[in-house]
């Protein structure tokens, strides 16, 4: 691909950036070509999102040179970025939920002229790419796939020759995701260079011409991945052979440890999503898997059933057997429930408290209190425990949890949650942010889990995470639960296609949830 | 009640609510921009007081208003300075402001306690006074009333329809997002803290110059609370902070005419009535919480600290 003579339209020479205790870069070269599509693959931690804020002009770097056109440049902030051409699209959007669209798109831009006009061109360029949104709508109102597109649309406003994509797909339903490769391709022929940050494999392997592979901050790799395989991508990757999770088949099912019966909530947040009518049965030793896009329902239900809402109806959620839809978190807690939630700091751990002290939040129920006072020695002894057995990487029990990396927080609420030897396990996003080895180990450990008679739920985002370990698969879309579908009965393109709503409300109809449903 | 005593009361109305708008209205723009300010009640006394040396010492309303703002403006910069770039809790310094104005007004105050001074006068607009009826009503007020009912109009247009109150509505929805665009978070919540003080001085001012022109220690009497909890009960609308204001205006000089024609209820009962009946009545025209959401500054009162 990259020929000597051809001209780069970008190119990073030797970047190097330390930061105290990582060296985030280390002498960091690559090329993106004009109107090329360029793949920055590596793990979380890698150092692709420092790359990237070194081009966008966010991070300086200690040494190393940016070639801009062939030119040697100095980029001093976004603004400057943008003025050179470079836009990017962030991974968490910088959306302003109560203002219009157009009014968004108007924040991001340095000359956005006045609104009206905006409201044309974005009109007018959206339909150009196939990225159609209505300039008047509110941004509170958008689906997820959507705020991508107004951000996406934002860039193309200013004409880039440079956009870079930051995991753009991970929101995405697959059918999204096959309209948003369709803009890129048409992007590339129209000279637009692509930069695009993944850790998805099969689709770097469909959309880019070139990639560069990060690890530890170093250049692994360069390689033009249509002629790699999955397995090789992955490899090069993590440095090592891909850790492969041990399946088992599923053994007798006890009985339902959550049943969850017309389930209906109206969403305290005027933003958020009511639930309908949900109907859900999970026995122990079995593993169910929720499917959806972001922001469809998922955080009320996980909500409801935890208990951090309780609802109306008593029989509306009943775990191990009793009705306790009306009680708290610690009520359900004490009758066999365990539960990961979705955000880490603030719901899952308290971010000043220590390792050791987030252990005593859920697990005074088990011997860590005796007689109002807190048994400190087995509070310690029980987080060193699960520091081990889960690989937590921090400097001790002792530190406190907002020092941890995202994956490793996530490894050590999933292991302390895992040790309460519950009866029914609830997970949301149990593997978000965790790395390849660390993800198969949390599959593996909840696999074990389940074939030992644990009922388990997972809410994830990912598809293949969930066709990976889970039984049996539902989606959510707008606050409705789909049917139920065996994992093998099922595809990526029927999910997808539910993600999006589209599915009758016929009852619940594969495997052990027909004895239930009439 | 003849036809005079009707128009009296309602330009009288019109008067009392003119310290709530500019207070009222500066507030919302401070909160629009995310930053929670309850020294409202402080710098309306600051404002009243220093309006009135301004006036007593040069003799001029007009350097009297410059004064009550500069002053006000002064002492928000110690609250923007411990909140803004200390990051100092906004409740507890926002409280604190209140009580060091109130101290600081009665203590400079105390030698020109007793003076009194020419209030403002009316300005008849030429022409449209004359007509009978509106004439007296609306068109036949002391400018500063004029400069609240502008003020209105160009904090609306200001919000709503530039780009400064689009970045300012941003930072207060989102300081994060607004700060990864490249805004200068700090900087647009100073000068929304300043124009804030500047409008509460106005209007502390308004009662030492126009309503009652002389000083009185707490002569504000709690109007820098009503701000605020109007600008609250209004949703951040400033619409709706023109109708709690008349209408808070319009209860105060009820009560006070019912207790001139001697009826017979408890004073102080009805003395609460322009509190309660206005925050009822603006928590009814704003029920719908999908609404609410939409225009309440989601960052309200939270410290910002750009990390990169």
């Amino acid at each position: 691909m990259s020929s000597e003579n051809s001209q780069a339209q970008l190119e990073l020479r030797h970047i190097t950036k330390q930061y105290p205790g990582v060296l985030a870069n280390d002498d960091i070269s690559l090329k993106v070509e004009a109107g090329g599509v360029h793949a920055l693959l590596g793990e979380n931690g890698a150092g692709k999102s420092t790359l990237v804020k070194i081009i966008y002009g966010v991070v300086k770097p200690d040494t190393g040179e940016i070639l801009w056109d062939g030119k040697p440049v100095q980029i001093l902030n976004p603004s400057h970025a943008r003025r050179l051409g470079i836009g990017m699209v962030f991974q968490h959007f910088n959306l302003f939920d109560t203002l219009t669209i157009a009014e968004n798109i108007s924040l991001g831009m340095d000359n956005p002229g006045d609104l009206k006009t905006l409201a044309t061109r974005v009109t007018e360029v959206s339909e150009h790419y196939g990225l159609p949104i209505d300039p008047r709508r509110h941004v509170h109102a958008l689906s997820v796939g959507e705020r991508q597109r107004v951000e996406i649309v934002r860039c193309l406003l200013q004409d880039p020759k440079l956009l870079i994509m930051d995991e753009p797909t991970s929101v995405l339903t697959p059918q999204e995701v096959d309209k948003l490769f369709e803009t890129l391709r048409r992007l590339g022929e129209e000279g637009v260079s692509i930069l695009y940050i993944s850790h998805k494999l099969e689709e770097i392997r469909a959309l880019c011409d070139d990639a560069t592979v990060l690890r530890g901050g170093k250049v692994v790799a360069t390689c033009d991945p249509r002629e790699e395989t999955s397995k090789s991508l992955a490899e090069m990757m993590i440095g090592s052979e891909i850790p492969v999770m041990q399946r088992e088949a599923s053994g007798d099912l006890g009985p339902p440890v959550l049943e969850v019966k017309g389930l209906s909530v109206k969403s305290d947040d005027p933003f958020g999503t009511s639930l309908k009518d949900i109907d859900l049965t999970v026995r122990g030793g079995e593993i169910i898997g929720i499917a959806g896009v972001g922001g469809n329902g998922q955080k009320e239900l996980l909500q409801a059933i935890s208990g951090e809402t309780p609802v109306r109806d008593r029989a509306a959620v009943s775990i191990d057997g009793q009705a306790c839809g009306r009680s708290g978190p610690t009520a359900r807690r004490g009758l066999g429930l365990a539960f990961v939630p979705e955000e880490r700091l603030g719901r899952g751990a308290v971010p000043e408290m220590t390792l050791a002290e987030n252990t005593l939040l859920t697990g005074y129920q088990s011997g860590m209190v005796s007689r109002g006072l807190i048994r400190f020695g087995h509070k310690r002894q029980r987080a060193t425990e699960i520091r081990r057995d889960f690989d937590v990487r921090s400097a001790g029990i002792d530190s406190e949890a907002r020092s941890l990396s995202g994956g490793n927080l996530q490894k050590f609420i999933v292991g302390r949650e895992m040790g309460l030897s519950p009866k029914l396990l609830i997970l949301a996003y149990p593997t978000w942010g965790v790395d390849v080895g660390a993800a198969t180990a949390i599959h593996q450990a909840v696999m074990d889990m389940s074939r030992q008679g644990v009922g388990i739920v997972i809410v994830s985002e990912d598809l293949d995470e969930l066709f990976e370990i889970c039984d049996r698969m539902a989606v959510i879309a707008e606050g409705r639960l789909s049917p139920v579908r065996n994992n093998g009965e099922t595809s990526v393109e029927e999910l997808g296609l539910w993600m999006s709503g589209e599915f009758d409300d016929e009852p619940s109809g594969a495997g052990a949830e027909t004895s239930h449903a009439h | 009640m003849s036809e005079a005593e009707i128009i009296n009361l309602i330009v009288l109305t019109f008067k009392s609510a003119v310290p709530l708008i500019f207070a009222a209205l500066g507030e919302l723009v401070v909160e629009k921009s995310g930053v929670l300010n309850l020294g409202v009640e402080g710098m309306m006394l600051i404002g009243a007081v220093a309006g009135f040396i301004g006036a007593v010492t040069t003799g001029s309303i007009f350097v009297g208003m410059l004064m009550a703002m500069a002053a006000a403006v002064l002492v928000s910069l110690i609250f923007a300075v411990l909140t803004l770039s200390l990051l100092a809790n906004q409740v507890a310094t926002g409280l604190a402001l209140t009580i060091f104005g109130i101290g600081l007004s009665a203590f400079i105050g105390k030698p020109f306690l007793g003076n009194t001074i020419e209030g403002l006068q009316p300005w008849a607009i030429p022409l449209l006074s004359d007509i009978p009826i509106l004439g007296p009503l609306l068109f036949n007020h002391d400018p500063m009333l004029y400069l609240a009912v502008a003020a209105f109009f160009g904090v609306s247009w200001f919000l709503y329809r530039s780009r400064g109150g689009l970045i300012l509505r941003s930072i207060g929805e989102s300081h994060e997002a607004a700060h990864a665009l490249g805004y200068p978070v700090i900087r647009i919540r100073y000068l929304a803290v300043m124009f804030g003080a500047a409008m509460g001085g106005l209007g502390g001012a308004y009662l030492s110059l126009v309503l009652t022109p002389q000083w009185q220690e707490d002569m504000t009497a709690q109007r820098g609370w009503i701000a605020l909890a109007l600008v609250v009960f209004a949703t951040w609308r400033p619409s709706r902070v023109m109708i709690g204001a008349w209408l808070f205006g319009a209860l105060t000089i009820v009560n006070f005419y019912a207790q001139s024609q001697g009826v017979s209820f408890s004073s102080h009962l009805l003395a609460t009535l322009p509190y309660f009946a206005t925050i009822i009545v603006l928590v009814l025209i704003s029920w719908d919480a999908a609404k609410i959401r939409l225009h309440a500054p989601a960052a309200l009162g939270k410290p910002f600290h750009a990390s990169d």
